[in-house]
């Protein structure tokens, strides 16, 4: 019982963390209508300027402040050079064209950080378990990601909900042209949301540092997961993203955990503990193509007409 | 006309001839170039050129020609690229190989081909046993062997009960069975993750600290390493269940791990302080070759390759032929091994002993791996009488 609730901490942990980068993912296809595939790279971006800068200031939580301003402008300066040629274009453009910046990105952090990854490791104050339950203990960090996730989803949501901007987000996922023949100024609003994007996929990227490497490609296996998300979510949603993303940590999590023990109920022991990966790596998916078949629009889509 | 038609065919026949007997030695080389273990590519790169230039880039008077392909980690395209060298390139040897998945994909192609292959790193239980060929040499060992006397050292530290976490493909497999082989204590569990994508084992050390048992053992290679030790420590379990590792602390995770790595034991057939002359040598040619770096074992396995293939060149007087004579010099294992004298089984798997290494700081103040101890001396793998080589 114990190790359920740890299990759902880690899948809850998990789930947070895809949504930091599917919100913005689901933000940018939703209301520009835009398919950014660099997206995964910003993550990485986060990661690098994080890790550099904690090493410069020697602080924590400053050099992590300093890193999401530095991945919010290179989101802005990002939408201003290179993607604000591609709207009104084809899906197709936009997958060559940020598949390409992938490419830009891999290669410039190689040449300005070298090969080999940086660590990034926590400073002592959250570098311990701490006993939630007793019986229980639970990497600090890893509930801090989580509290920082929920404040985050909260902030997006009244933010979303409850601001002048918030409104003309909402109103652009919606209705494009509309809000644009109605006097917006919707390149602004554009770049805006693509900081914000940006933003977003650099936290996620400088939190999960310390627990992963700081390495070149990191973003590409993780952008998969929030291409589900926002699919399964419904697109431009970011209620949809914030339910599906916990879903998806969740599934993955408690896939691993607990179905070697079932499957080793079925098959004997090796061919159980082989099967297993796969299977619980193949349940997310399988869920997407069930909310595909059933809800073509995902469970909350933004757009309703 | 009809004697132009004449001169090409002489030209083509002079060509083909020469190209036949030979001028230059040609060695494929595949590993991985690119994405996050491009690290470890590039360290056997470097300590085959380096093994190259103490050979003064030439066996028996022949240059060398070197071509590095990379596998990109994927058994399809280390197929791809093991097809490429021997049938376009028509190499005469073919080395490398971090991964067994790939070796064992692309290890046909070659075999078919009776192109010698030398496996500087991957070792699967399959090419030690039913898989063994006459053309296929490694410089290293197989899998089972190191995680093996990893077990043997956990029965003298008096372990009494481990639990078993590797990465879901071949290798990861064959470390599990290898401690297995050789640990006296109970093994609580065991968990496979999916490889190479999954880099959050927070599950798999929920269940490890749920099961109860006394320490862990573990082999992830490259960055999952770093990434394994950050989240063993995180977890607050480095207190509670002591590591035991194979292949998971090196030198190129140990800048990155850092302090993580301390105290975390590991088995290995070589560590840059074994102190025979060759590898004093290497270890310091290297540093000075490429400076800010350090040798790892990948890149010991690697030089030793070169060194291999070099014997035989030089026993056939470079006429790469006579395979028969090139294949009976190499089972003499007849060079200076930078891990010390072996032999070869008759699987063509060396045959060889295992140090216990830790992590201490180094007269520079950098972290760096230590010989403690001989776990075992002259071990051969479990596979070879499936071998049906006598």
């Amino acid at each position: 019982m114990l190790l359920v609730v740890e299990q759902f901490l880690n899948g809850l942990q998990f789930g947070l963390l895809l949504f930091l980068l599917a919100a913005g993912l689901t933000l940018v296809f939703g209301i520009m209508d835009l398919v950014n595939l660099a997206h995964g790279s910003l993550y990485m971006m986060g990661a690098y300027f994080a890790a550099t800068f904690v090493a410069w200031t020697g602080s924590f939580v400053l050099g992590g402040v300093l890193a999401l301003g530095a991945t919010l402008l290179l989101g802005i300066v990002l939408e201003f050079t290179a993607l604000r040629h591609l709207y009104g274009r084809d899906h197709l453009d936009h997958v060559l064209a940020t598949f390409g910046l992938i490419l830009f990105f891999n290669e410039a952090v190689r040449l300005i950080w070298g090969p080999a990854g940086l660590a990034l490791p926590l400073p002592s104050w959250l570098a311990f378990p701490v006993t939630i339950l007793p019986g229980i203990q639970y990497p600090a960090y890893r509930l801090a990601i989580i509290v920082v996730a929920l404040l985050v989803a909260l902030l997006l949501y009244l933010g979303v909900m409850r601001t002048r901007i918030g409104m003309l987000i909402r109103a652009g996922a919606s209705n494009r042209e509309m809000i644009g023949a109605l006097g917006i100024n919707i390149k602004l609003l554009y770049t805006l949301v693509f900081g914000l994007g940006a933003a977003l996929a650099g936290l996620a990227g400088l939190m999960q540092a310390p627990i992963l490497t700081v390495q070149i490609g990191m973003g590409e296996n993780i952008l998969i997961l929030a291409f589900v998300v926002i699919v399964i979510g419904g697109i431009g949603s970011i209620r949809g993203a914030f339910i599906a993303a916990i879903m998806i940590g969740l599934i993955d999590t408690m896939g691993r955990a607990f179905l070697p023990n079932l499957l080793r109920q079925v098959l004997n022991s090796a061919s159980a503990s082989t099967a297993a990966p796969a299977l619980s790596s193949m349940l997310i998916y399988l869920l997407m193509a069930i909310v595909l078949v059933a809800r073509p629009e995902g469970l909350f889509p933004a757009n309703r007409r | 006309m009809k004697t132009s038609f004449w001169l090409a065919g002489a030209a083509a026949l002079l060509f083909s001839s020469t190209a036949f007997a030979g001028d230059t030695i040609k060695i494929g080389f595949v590993s991985t170039f690119s994405g996050p273990t491009a690290v470890i590519g590039n360290d056997m790169r470097n300590s085959f050129e380096l093994a190259l230039d103490h050979l003064g880039r030439k066996m028996d008077g022949k240059p060398v020609e070197v071509i590095y392909e990379d596998d990109q980690q994927k058994p399809d395209v280390g197929k791809q690229k093991t097809e490429k060298l021997v049938q376009s390139d028509k190499v005469d040897f073919i080395v490398g190989y971090i991964w067994s998945n790939v070796l064992l994909a692309s290890l046909k192609t070659a075999v078919d081909s009776q192109t010698f292959l030398v496996s500087a790193n991957a070792g699967p239980s399959q090419l030690a046993g039913e898989l063994c060929s006459p053309y296929v040499f490694s410089t290293s060992w197989q899998n089972d062997q190191t995680p093996a006397a990893m077990g043997l050292y956990m029965n003298q530290k008096g372990v009494k009960s481990v639990f078993l976490i590797g990465p879901n493909y071949a290798a990861g497999k064959d470390m599990l069975a290898g401690v297995k082989s050789t640990f006296k204590g109970q093994v609580v569990g065991e968990e496979y993750t999916v490889w190479p994508s999954q880099l959050d084992f927070s599950a798999e050390l929920s269940k490890a600290r749920a099961s109860g048992a006394e320490s862990i053992f573990v082999f992830y290679p490259g960055a999952a390493g770093v990434q394994f030790l950050n989240q063993y420590a995180q977890a607050g379990l480095k207190e509670k269940m002591p590591l035991y590792t194979a292949f998971t602390v090196d030198e190129l995770s140990l800048p990155l791990q850092k302090d993580n790595a301390i105290g975390v034991p590991g088995a290995q057939e070589w560590v840059n302080d074994l102190p025979n002359e060759q590898n004093k040598t290497f270890v310091a040619d290297y540093r000075k070759k490429y400076t800010g770096l350090r040798p790892t074992y990948y890149g010991a396995q690697a030089y030793d390759a070169a060194q291999l293939i070099n014997s035989a060149v030089v026993a056939v007087k470079g006429d790469t032929s006579k395979k028969d004579a090139m294949k009976a010099e190499m089972e003499k294992a007849n060079f200076k091994s930078l891990r010390g004298a072996f032999k070869f089984g008759n699987n063509h798997i060396p045959i060889q002993s295992f140090y216990l290494q830790d992590v201490v700081k180094d007269a520079d103040g950098q972290l760096s791996l230590k010989t403690v101890a001989t776990i075992v001396e002259n071990d051969q793998d479990r596979f070879h009488d499936k071998c049906p080589m006598k």
